[in-house]
């Protein structure tokens, strides 16, 4: 039997809700990792695997990554931080925003993303981590500026057809690409306006919020910018403007459609400078044709007075036909849809903040199956 | 040497079998404050990364008291410590964020 896992990640721990196939109730688990933030969570499918990874903050203890094998019921909590700057860097881990299992080629490896921003892999499935050096003496590094969220590497995009190529993103330094390993990295910015700067349209610099792709067409790419909807059609070389059709191009969270390549979600959010939902409708916009047009999605969602909003990554998508989507707002509200956006339902209300969500479609069966042979070889 | 008890606060007990307080011997002499934390890494590796950033600071939330004074104000790490100290590892207040 199929169900449906929905890890929450929010400023005080994660919950993880459970439902069938139907996506209509919920069973609520958590909190997890009590009063730490989650800034980050993965699911690593691979394999024999269901591990949740978890970025884990506490104010005073610092950042580390977590995994479960159990869907949070115990945790790995490592006794040396694992996530650490090099000394000669001269940089120190603040948060970790956002965690990529690898290709199934490459079962044991794994990339995170940290302000301040860098990016690290490990490949021996999570158990040590070494900063990807490449990025890390990138030249641009000294005229990256932080953002709200501080300076971070908050999106990871592989290509799936090639290892060697990858696309990562950084508030405040725009769209950059590696297609040899992360040896080398390229500001791919072109055609993205930099609205906060004098230059408009510098090679960096630009505040990327999300970058999604569909993993079926890797040369096809979605931002969503602090000011700005884009989409590049060659892998990033060059953006085009898409944000004809919604009120606000300013916003936090996209996400694509897990088997429509063309179909892509944001919530839009009016202004920097106010950040709530436009005249106080919380609406997600899809676009079924890749950016030519928009339409609001309303059935199940407050329609005045709606102050929530929703961050970069607390937006994702389910695998099932047709497709669950869901966000969970600042507000401590996760909404779900199982019918791939065209209607809403309040999961749950009363979280707390909602900083990111992931969803998995489990066969209980095999999982259990799964989680017994592991027992077994413990015992 | 020179005899520290570290006072270990709740959070950070995992990390340190459970203990409260941990006694140990610094065989620098005079021993600094990071001497004597250096000891304590021995016995309790895994508080270290818990308090001291990778560059080796001690964390902007976390307050290291050597007897009464706060680290911050006596010398850092540097601070000397006398044999019987009493050494107390703290989270800071840290208000306003919630």
């Amino acid at each position: 039997m199929k169900t449906v896992r929905v890890l929450v990640g929010t400023t005080k721990g994660v919950f993880i809700l459970r439902a069938p196939a139907a996506r209509t109730a919920w069973q609520v688990g958590g909190p997890h990792l009590a009063g730490r933030a989650i800034y980050s969570l993965a699911h690593d499918g691979r394999g024999d695997r269901h591990r949740v990874w978890a970025g884990a903050a506490s104010m005073h203890w610092g950042a580390v990554l977590v995994a479960s094998d159990d869907w949070g019921r115990t945790w790995d909590e490592p006794q040396e931080a694992n996530v650490k700057f090099p000394a000669d860097s001269g940089l120190a881990l603040k948060q970790i925003w956002q965690i990529t299992p690898g290709l199934d080629e490459e079962p044991d490896t794994l990339h995170c993303g940290v302000d301040p921003a860098a990016l690290f892999r490990s490949t021996d499935g999570g158990k040590t981590w070494e900063v990807v050096r490449g990025l890390l003496d990138h030249p641009h590094r000294e005229r990256w500026q932080p953002g709200g969220g501080g300076l971070c590497l908050h999106t990871i995009v592989r290509d799936a057809a090639n290892a060697d190529r990858m696309w990562i993103a950084i508030s405040s330094g725009g769209v950059y690409r590696t297609t040899d390993g992360g040896r080398t990295w390229t500001a791919r910015n072109a055609g993205i306006r930099a609205e906060f700067l004098p230059e408009k349209y510098p090679e960096f610099g630009q505040c990327v919020h999300k970058v999604v792709q569909h993993p079926s067409r890797a040369g096809r790419l979605f931002a969503q910018n602090h000011w700005g909807l884009y989409r590049s059609d060659d892998a990033g070389d060059t953006w085009q403007d898409i944000a004809r059709g919604v009120p606000s191009d300013f916003g936090f969270a996209m996400t694509i459609h897990p088997h429509e390549p063309d179909t892509v979600y944001v919530i839009p959010i009016e202004s920097d400078q106010v950040r709530v939902p436009p005249g106080g409708k919380l609406r997600v916009y899809r676009t079924r044709n890749a950016g030519r047009s928009w339409e609001a999605l309303t059935r199940g969602l407050p329609q005045r007075r709606a102050y929530d909003i929703v961050l970069r990554d607390a937006m994702t998508t389910d695998s099932l036909d047709p497709a669950g989507v869901y966000f969970g707002t600042r507000n401590g509200r996760l909404y779900a849809s199982n019918d791939s956006g065209s209607s809403w339902r309040l999961a749950i209300d009363g979280l707390p903040s909602i900083t990111c969500v992931r969803a998995v479609v489990v066969d209980d069966r095999k999982s259990a199956r799964r989680t017994e042979a592991r027992r077994s070889a413990r015992r | 040497m020179t005899r520290v008890a570290f006072l270990i606060p709740t959070p950070l007990r995992p990390y340190a079998d459970g203990r409260s307080r941990i006694q140990v011997d610094v065989a620098k002499n005079p021993p600094s404050l990071g001497d004597a934390l250096d000891a304590l890494w021995n016995v309790a590796p895994g508080v270290r990364d818990r308090v001291l950033t990778e560059q080796g600071e001690v964390r902007p939330h976390v307050n290291v008291f050597v007897g009464t004074e706060s680290c911050r104000w006596s010398g850092g790490l540097a601070t000397p410590i006398a044999d019987g100290a009493e050494i107390a590892i703290f989270p800071a207040i840290s208000g306003g964020v919630c």
